[in-house]
């Protein structure tokens, strides 16, 4: 049992952070959800009405400019086409720089750069890249691929592809990171005991390698998913808001520009529950998944 | 065999990851009249610090640094004070509502940036704040403080409850316990809180671009971002731009990786 004291201290080490938390995320979350249920725009940013669940239906049913169930397939192939390669490109190097090797820690240094530079740095460097006509991936392409020059910023799915490969680069480093911490918890008996058992590289690599890190790696990849799918920096700044026409849009960027380019607040805060409840019911998903696997072990 | 193809595979990797950064570092160095060249020497011809010197005589770079660190060094004081006490409340106390606090810190993970933005803009405009620091410095630490105060809690769990309880018998109160023996062992911590406390405010554009219209109050990314979307894009400036502004933040980050990966890995296992 506490004594009153402890319980004082308690209040007093917590509290200003959920003061805070209270102020700055509950608050706007609950204005947020009044907000999508409302009218408010800029030309009504006083006069509002509630108009109950108008704005969803009209998410769902009306046709919008550019299309709702296009953004929201392409946020899907972002966040899938992302977080498999993030995973794929992340373990792989992981496993390379998990064994003796010269020069491993420089390797490491320099492979955690792309995560270690600002985001919209990252982003307008590569928008910069990717200009047609003396952008370096261009100049590459042509001079000593020998191949014809990409217009990637000009036409939609160029535009994602564009923003896909920058996504890309910047990500792969954090899952390097946290499979790297895995794959050195992993005690070197188990390999030892494998090689007695004359198992080759590749029943290592997925019957201990692989399932050990699992525990490891799903939170990782949940926070992954949440990180991309909500991932705003990128579209926006590679294709310069949404261009060509608003075709490159992912949901995130989509609202964004709903709400401060369009000014329809009200369609934005619907369409921020929406995302958000997306994410929810995916992180509980994993995180069941996630608990069934740790007891597995 | 198998050695040769690590190394090249590694290094492969090692270019793509270094192969913008150069770029950005090229582009600074070009002589105005080579900004479009379509030559990739690894040092320009002609390479010139005059970028840089045009930041600072030319542009308000200097400002929009002012700006950026004072916005930042108090997003990183924020960050540290509070997610230091609440990350010891969460680890050593259990009390109503601990739970509950915890699940919600999580679940702010998943608000899309708009969520928070939106509503704060438009109480914003309604206060007649837009064009304060006050709403960005609340914003900044709001999206970083849930994951500081678990990565804190993570940490303090680590620290055996046998050192305060010493420090109790000793005469210590729950206070000195917390500030003058657990504290300073959670160093380590505090400084992955103050690092991403200080890069959320640091490399942030999109809240700044709606809050901070004034160009006076501009922090470092707008200013960069002006570079790249008047008319004629000045890329020597922006690759200048670009390169002081990020090997601060590279080579900080660089330094902490070894701290980061039992960060990241202690707060996903132990939860």
């Amino acid at each position: 049992m506490y004594t009153r004291r402890d319980r004082l201290f308690v209040a007093f080490l917590v509290i200003p952070s959920f003061v805070l938390l209270g102020a700055v995320v509950i608050y706007p979350f609950i204005y947020n959800l009044i907000l999508s249920f409302g009218n408010m725009n800029l030309t009504r940013i006083r006069d509002w009405q509630l108009v109950g669940v108008r704005q969803y239906v009209k998410i769902l049913t009306e046709p919008t400019q550019p299309d709702f169930y296009e953004i929201f397939l392409k946020t899907v192939i972002w966040t899938v086409v992302n977080v498999v390669f993030h995973v794929v490109l992340g373990v792989f190097l992981a496993l390379l720089l998990n064994q003796k090797l010269r020069g491993k820690a420089v390797y490491r240094t320099l492979l955690i750069i792309p995560w270690a530079i600002p985001q919209y740095i990252v982003a307008l460097t590569w928008r910069g890249m990717f200009n047609y006509e003396y952008g370096a991936i261009n100049v590459i392409l042509t001079k000593y691929l020998n191949l014809p020059a990409v217009e990637w910023l000009k036409s939609p799915t160029e535009a994602f592809l564009a923003c896909i490969l920058t996504n890309i680069w910047l990500g792969f480093p954090f899952m390097m990171v946290v499979a790297l911490g895995a794959l050195q918890s992993i005690p070197s008996e188990l390999y030892e005991a494998a090689d007695i058992d004359g198992a080759t590289w590749y029943h290592k690599l997925t019957r201990v390698t692989l399932p050990l890190i699992r525990p490891v790696m799903i939170p990782a990849v949940t926070l992954g998913i949440i990180w991309t799918f909500n991932s705003l920096n990128i579209v926006w700044l590679v294709t310069n808001t949404g261009e060509p026409s608003d075709k490159t849009h992912i949901l995130v960027s989509f609202v964004y520009k709903a709400a401060f380019n369009f000014y329809n607040f009200s369609q934005a805060a619907a369409l921020s529950i929406f995302i958000f409840v997306i994410l929810l019911a995916l992180s509980l998903f994993f995180m069941r998944r996630s608990r069934a696997t740790e007891a597995a072990y | 065999m198998g050695r040769v193809l690590t190394h090249i595979a590694l290094m492969f990797f090692v270019l793509i990851a270094l192969f913008p950064v150069w770029q950005v570092v090229n582009i600074s160095l070009r002589p105005g009249d080579q900004l479009l060249s379509t030559k990739l020497e690894f040092i320009p011809d002609g390479a010139t610090v005059q970028n840089y010197v045009r930041l600072f005589t030319e542009k308000d770079f200097l400002r929009w640094m002012a700006n950026s660190a004072l916005v930042s060094f108090v997003v990183t004081i924020t960050g540290v004070v509070f997610a230091s006490m609440a990350g010891y409340g969460f680890s050593r106390f259990r009390f109503a509502g601990r739970t509950i606090g915890l699940l919600s810190l999580l679940t702010t993970q998943m608000f899309p940036a708009t969520m928070l933005l939106l509503p704060m803009y438009i109480m914003l405009i309604k206060l007649g704040l837009i064009n304060s620091y006050l709403g960005v410095v609340i914003v900044y630490s709001a999206t970083a403080l849930p994951f500081c105060i678990w990565t804190m809690k993570g940490y303090y769990d680590t620290i055996p409850v046998s050192l305060e309880e010493a420090a109790r018998i000793d005469g210590c109160t729950p206070f000195s316990a917390f500030y003058r023996v657990i504290l300073p062992l959670a160093a380590p911590a505090l400084v992955i809180t103050a690092l991403f406390s200080f890069m959320a405010a640091w490399s942030e554009y999109l809240v700044a671009s709606q809050i901070l219209q004034d160009t006076n109050l501009w922090t470092l990314p707008l200013g960069l971002k002006s570079f790249e979307s008047s008319m004629s894009t000045e890329w020597g400036l922006y690759g200048a731009g670009s390169l002081i502004v990020m090997i601060p933040v590279v080579v900080l980050f660089l330094a902490l990786t070894r701290w980061l990966v039992s960060g990241l890995t202690l707060g996903s296992v132990k939860g």
